[in-house]
Formats: structure tokens, C-alpha cells, sequence
């Protein structure tokens, strides 16, 4: 598979500056020897309400010094039960569940959750509804990789990313507004195909988007990339192997940041991905500042996808032409009798499913993302609906990626895994 | 499992419950050959400890197996050369109701041979512990905790297993077994009095730290099944 190895020439040693020059590193002193304090270890709370751990989660660190003995995450506190609320609920009524647990990705969730009910139903989508569904995701994953970029710039003390950043994503939010009505809670998909189809104009809007984000993210790439504070505060900071990362369960960036060319699109593939021109970068240290450098180019590799998609959109309906699936049109309804049947049975029934269980996995933007339902014979309501939440795993790891290092590199490294606590305690 | 007088939203509370007609019976039991090469060489290796297999959603093979052979099996799948499944993606459990068993459900990925594997595991609803696969995947020791809090299975052998999304003094059971109400099983107001009677001071302490310890003894469970070995 084609992969890109996104490793730049910038030294590896902390004095090293672009092109081999000696830089002076602000961080690091040299040969200055280790002062003897008397330490005692003592017991650190960080949050729930802090704003380096990006959400509502707890640290609780072990200290001896500003060394990081040991690290114990506490999550729930925005557990709110969706896997329980979804077994009440009918197939369609899940999507809005969905895009509540990653709001950063949202549109990435509506669609891997009706794929996974599709494909345990057997309901094949639309050419069209593909290539929309396909522009859906890759552009929520510059959605949430922006936000991971600026606040991560802000937890190393870079503020002018940040805005940068986050006037891209308005943009974007612009785009999920006349899409689906929602700047967040988009829910955009329904079994079977889109809530609705494209609005006029939309992919003009989103071209608009296309030919400048380019520009921006290279100006933050100008401002991060080579920046002596940024490299000595991520370069050999969390680093873990490749081995040790598969074992982990990390995917996504954080995975291939390791050198693992495992990605969702290329090894497992959905929706032609296969036929797109896209490669999969790669980094070698499987520190933060390759997960930086790959989610940097991953960014620009959407871009390439995007277009490609916006190239090949067919024409056609977006929604399956199967009655028992995809509401009729008003008209038909109010004018049809054998439509108004089927909106009435679809709307107060649901879709039958057949008995069986599906594990689809998807590439989200925070890694693998799995929806997993068990249905019975007949129902219109999972037995069980399981998200297989990636960033739930990655953030498993960071007992094992923080011990040893100081206090700010534990925020670095903890914004380094790009998590959103939505999702991890569901 | 409530032992108050059913009231009008307890029908909503109770929601779903699935078709009286058993599990067991719907599922076909598929005991040919299958194009998977892992089910061929389970069946050689561990003959009857492989209860049956099926290809579910078009192209997933789900495997059901021993809950006592787990841990065997499992290590088999991720050493041997020809599966090599390195990377667990998920592991968790479902509960159909009814009595039924609660069912583990593990999801495995091959990065070498680039191949899924789901197996899934019944354990009765008297007996609900199977030995942790946490010492094989470092990924499986959140997951199974998540699976523990949720549903209630000991995991044995597991290093850390406390509950991870629920607090630790979470008195009302295991959210998603079907038995669990959709509101909880405590009252509103017994929910308010406990959350107002807290000591807040204790959970910013040390001592929920405590790793191997002793899980807690948790409601609705039979005394006999508490304790995991460290």
C-alpha cells in the first residue's frame, strides 16, 4: 500500500535545528548537573475540570518532583449510558445518539453506525450515497484533527495556531449547518441513505474550503513544525514501539505514528476506498511529535480524497429504493396510499432486522472505530448496540506512555493521543 | 429484579424485553466447513471445545466457545504462526435477557494476515466469570474492566479490575444487563439522598488507587461469585 513515511529534515537531537544547523534550545540545558533536592512523592489531581485534559477527565498522578512516577486515568463522569438507551430505541432513532459521543467528528459517527446496521441488514447504499458518505467522513476528519491541532498547539504555549485552527473549523461548521441543519448534532445519516441530499450549492462552498485550507495548514505547519519549543517538547516525549502499540490496541495516527502501516481504509476496506489515490503516512519514533507529523498529513492526504470524491459524485438518488427502508417523499405520502403505509409502518415500527451480529470497523479520526450491534430475528431495536471507542483505548496508554516524565510532558502527551471524552465514557 | 410494586412507567423502564422463543433455538448451527481458516484449525485444535460457528452479516465469522478453554484458546490464536491475531480491538459483552447467558464477545484483528475474528463466549447467568485475557493484550485490561462494570463478569486473573466508567461505590448493579431498569433501581429520591450524602473528600484519596486489590462486593450478585484472584 502506499504509504508516506512523514519524517522531515529536522534533526532528532534536541539542538538540532532545521537543516543540521545548531538552534538554541530554550528547554534543555546541557551539562548542567542534576541538583540533589529532597524530594517526597506526593499525590497530584488533575480535573476533572482542567482545561489541558480536554474534557471531563481525571489524572491522578504519583509525583517525585516533577517526575511522573505512575499515572491513573479516572473516567465516566459524562457517562450517560448511550449503549443502554440505544436498546430502547428503533435503528433510526440511534443516529442522534451517535454524534453525541464524538462531537468533534460527528458526521465520522452518524455514518459508521448506519454502515454497520446496513451491513448487518444486508441493505447495499446508493453509488451516490457512498461518494456523499465518503466526503462526509474525510471532511470531519480535518474537522476533528483541527481541533486536536489547536489545543494541542495551546498546551505547548502556541496561541496563534489555535485561532488559525479554529477559524477553519467554523468553517467546516458552516458546511454542517447547511448540510444538515446542525453545527454538532448533525444527524445526517438514516438507514438506508442521508437524512437528505446535498443542498444546492454545498459542494461549491466546500470547494471554497478546499482551495484555501491548504494555505492555512501550511502556515501552521510553518509556525509548528520547525519550532524549537514544539520539538523539544514532543520530539522522544511519550514515545512507544510498534509492537507495544499493537499490543496497546492504539490505532489511528497514534498507531502509525509508530511505523504500522495499519489503517481501516487501505487494510479493511469500505466504500471504494480502495479507488481512491490517497496514501497513509507513516511515522518511525512513535512520539508526539510524529502523531503531530502524521495527523499533519493526513489533513492534506482528506484533501486529496476530497476532491477525488467531489470529481466522481454520481448522479441518482441517495436513498435506497426499498419501501421497507427509506421513507417516501411527502408527496408521494400524501397523495399515494401505498406510501402512506410504509411511513406509517417505517415511522412506527421500524425496520425489521434479520438475526445476527456485525462488527463494522471503520477509520475514524481518532483510529478504529467499531460499531458492533446484535440483533434478533425481526427486531426494529437492537439487543445490543457497542461502540468500539478508539480513543477509550488510546487512552489506556497513557499510564505506560507518561511514566518517567515530567508533569508538562504528561499534558503534551495526553494531548498528543487526541481524545474526546464524549465518546470514551459514553 | 425490583421488589417495589410495578408502576405505570416501569413498562417504559423495562422496555424491550426479547421474544420468549429461547436463543439457542433461532441460531443455526453451522458445523460444515467454513472459508475461514482460522475455524478449521480451532476445530482440529480444540475439537469440542468449539461449540459452533456461523458466518453472520454477509462475511464475519463468529466463533462460540468454551468459557473454561478460553484462556487456551485465545493464547493459541495470538501465538501461533499461522493466526497471529496481535491486536484485540474489542472486547465486550451481550446480554439477550430472559435468563438467557450473558455472552463475552471478543474481537480480534491479525495485523499479519490482515484477518478478522469475532468469538463469542456464553457464560450462565449463576457463573459469570472467565479468565482475563489481560496478560495477552495490554488493550484488554480497560475493555474488561468496562465489561465487568456494565455487566457484572469477573474476569480472573485480572490485575486491576475495578470499575471503570461507574463510581466505585455504585450500588445499583450492572447498567447493561437487561434486568437493569432504564432509570436505575433506586428511586429518584434515593438516587438524590445517596448523591447528597457522598463524602466528597474520599474520592480525591489514595486509597481507590489500591491496584489488585479485592473488587468490591457489588448488588444483585450472588456472594459466591465475588472475589477475583489478584
Amino acid at each position: 500500500m502506499a504509504t508516506r513515511t512523514v519524517e522531515l529534515e529536522v534533526g532528532r537531537n534536541p539542538e538540532m535545528g532545521i537543516d543540521g544547523r545548531p538552534a538554541q534550545s530554550p528547554l534543555r540545558p546541557f551539562d548542567v548537573p542534576e541538583p540533589d533536592f529532597g524530594t517526597e512523592e506526593m499525590l497530584i489531581n488533575i480535573g476533572p475540570q482542567h482545561p489541558a485534559t480536554h474534557g471531563v477527565l481525571r489524572l491522578i498522578c504519583e509525583l517525585d518532583g516533577e517526575t511522573v512516577m505512575s499515572v491513573t486515568p479516572d473516567i465516566g463522569y459524562l457517562h450517560s449510558s448511550f449503549e443502554k438507551l440505544g436498546e430502547y430505541r428503533t435503528w433510526n432513532q440511534i443516529v442522534p445518539l451517535t454524534d453525541r459521543m464524538d462531537y468533534l467528528a460527528p458526521l465520522i459517527y452518524n455514518c459508521a453506525y448506519v454502515m454497520s446496521v446496513e451491513k448487518l441488514m444486508g441493505i447495499e447504499v446508493t453509488e451516490r450515497c457512498k461518494v456523499v458518505r465518503v466526503i462526509c467522513m474525510e471532511l470531519d476528519r480535518i474537522f476533528g484533527h483541527l481541533l486536536w491541532l489547536g489545543t494541542t498547539a495551546i498546551d505547548v504555549g502556541a496561541f496563534t495556531p489555535f485561532l488559525y485552527a479554529f477559524q477553519q473549523r467554523e468553517r467546516i461548521y458552516g458546511l454542517h449547518e447547511s448540510l444538515t441543519g446542525a453545527r454538532i448534532t448533525t444527524s445526517a445519516t438514516r438507514v438506508g441513505g442521508m437524512m437528505a441530499d446535498l443542498p444546492v450549492g454545498w459542494l461549491n462552498s466546500l470547494l471554497g474550503f478546499l482551495d484555501t485550507f491548504p494555505n492555512t495548514l501550511h502556515e501552521i505547519d510553518r509556525l509548528l513544525t520547525g519550532n524549537q519549543i514544539h520539538i523539544g517538547r514532543t520530539q522522544g516525549v511519550g514515545a512507544i514501539s510498534a509492537a507495544e502499540a499493537i499490543n496497546y490496541g492504539l490505532t489511528g495516527p497514534n498507531l502509525r505514528a509508530t511505523g504500522v502501516d495499519y489503517d481501516v481504509r487501505k487494510d479493511r476496506p469500505y466504500y471504494d476506498y480502495e479507488t481512491y489515490d490517497f496514501e497513509v503516512p507513516v511515522g518511525e519514533h512513535g512520539d508526539c511529535y510524529d502523531r503531530y507529523l502524521c495527523r499533519m498529513e493526513e489533513m492534506r492526504q482528506s484533501v486529496q480524497i476530497l476532491h477525488q470524491a467531489m470529481a466522481r459524485l454520481p448522479g441518482g438518488p441517495i436513498n435506497v429504493q426499498d419501501t421497507n427502508v427509506s421513507l417516501p417523499s411527502k408527496t408521494d405520502c400524501m397523495s399515494d396510499m401505498e406510501s402512506m403505509i410504509h411511513h406509517f409502518k417505517l415511522i412506527t415500527d421500524g425496520i425489521p432486522a434479520p438475526e445476527g451480529d456485525c462488527y463494522l470497523a471503520i477509520e475514524g479520526s481518532k483510529g478504529e472505530l467499531g460499531m458492533y450491534v446484535v440483533a434478533e430475528e425481526g427486531g426494529t431495536k437492537p439487543v445490543r448496540w457497542r461502540v468500539r471507542p478508539p480513543s477509550f483505548v488510546n487512552l489506556s496508554t497513557i499510564a505506560k506512555l507518561a511514566e518517567g516524565h515530567l508533569v508538562s510532558d504528561l499534558i503534551m502527551i495526553n494531548a498528543s493521543l487526541d481524545i474526546v471524552l464524549g465518546e470514551i465514557d459514553r | 429484579m425490583t421488589d417495589r410494586p410495578l408502576g405505570g412507567l416501569d413498562a417504559v423502564e423495562r422496555g424491550p424485553l426479547p421474544s420468549e422463543s429461547g436463543a439457542t433455538s433461532s441460531f443455526v448451527s453451522i458445523e460444515g466447513e467454513s472459508d475461514h481458516p482460522s475455524v478449521a484449525a480451532l476445530r482440529a485444535r480444540f475439537g469440542s471445545a468449539i461449540q459452533r460457528h456461523r458466518v453472520s452479516a454477509g462475511d464475519q465469522t463468529v466463533v462460540w466457545i468454551d468459557a473454561a478453554k478460553s484462556l487456551e484458546i485465545l493464547t493459541w490464536l495470538k501465538d501461533d504462526p499461522g493466526q497471529k491475531y496481535d491486536m484485540m480491538s474489542d472486547v465486550t459483552g451481550v446480554d439477550y435477557g430472559n435468563g438467557r447467558p450473558v455472552e463475552v464477545v471478543y474481537q480480534m484483528f491479525s495485523t499479519t494476515h490482515k484477518r478478522e475474528l469475532r468469538l463469542r463466549c456464553p457464560l450462565p447467568l449463576d457463573a459469570l466469570e472467565i479468565d482475563s485475557v489481560a496478560g495477552l493484550w495490554h488493550s484488554a485490561n480497560w475493555l474488561e474492566r468496562e465489561v465487568y462494570d456494565l455487566f457484572g463478569v469477573t474476569f480472573k486473573g485480572h490485575p486491576d479490575l475495578r470499575r471503570i466508567l461507574m463510581p466505585q461505590d455504585y450500588a445499583e448493579g450492572h447498567p447493561l444487563r437487561k434486568d437493569f431498569p432504564l432509570r436505575g433501581r433506586f428511586s429518584r429520591a434515593e438516587q438524590t439522598r445517596r448523591a447528597l450524602a457522598q463524602d466528597v473528600e474520599r474520592f480525591y484519596g489514595a486509597q481507590e488507587l489500591v491496584e489488585g486489590g479485592e473488587p468490591q462486593q457489588v448488588f444483585a450478585r450472588p456472594a459466591r461469585d465475588s472475589g477475583a484472584e489478584g
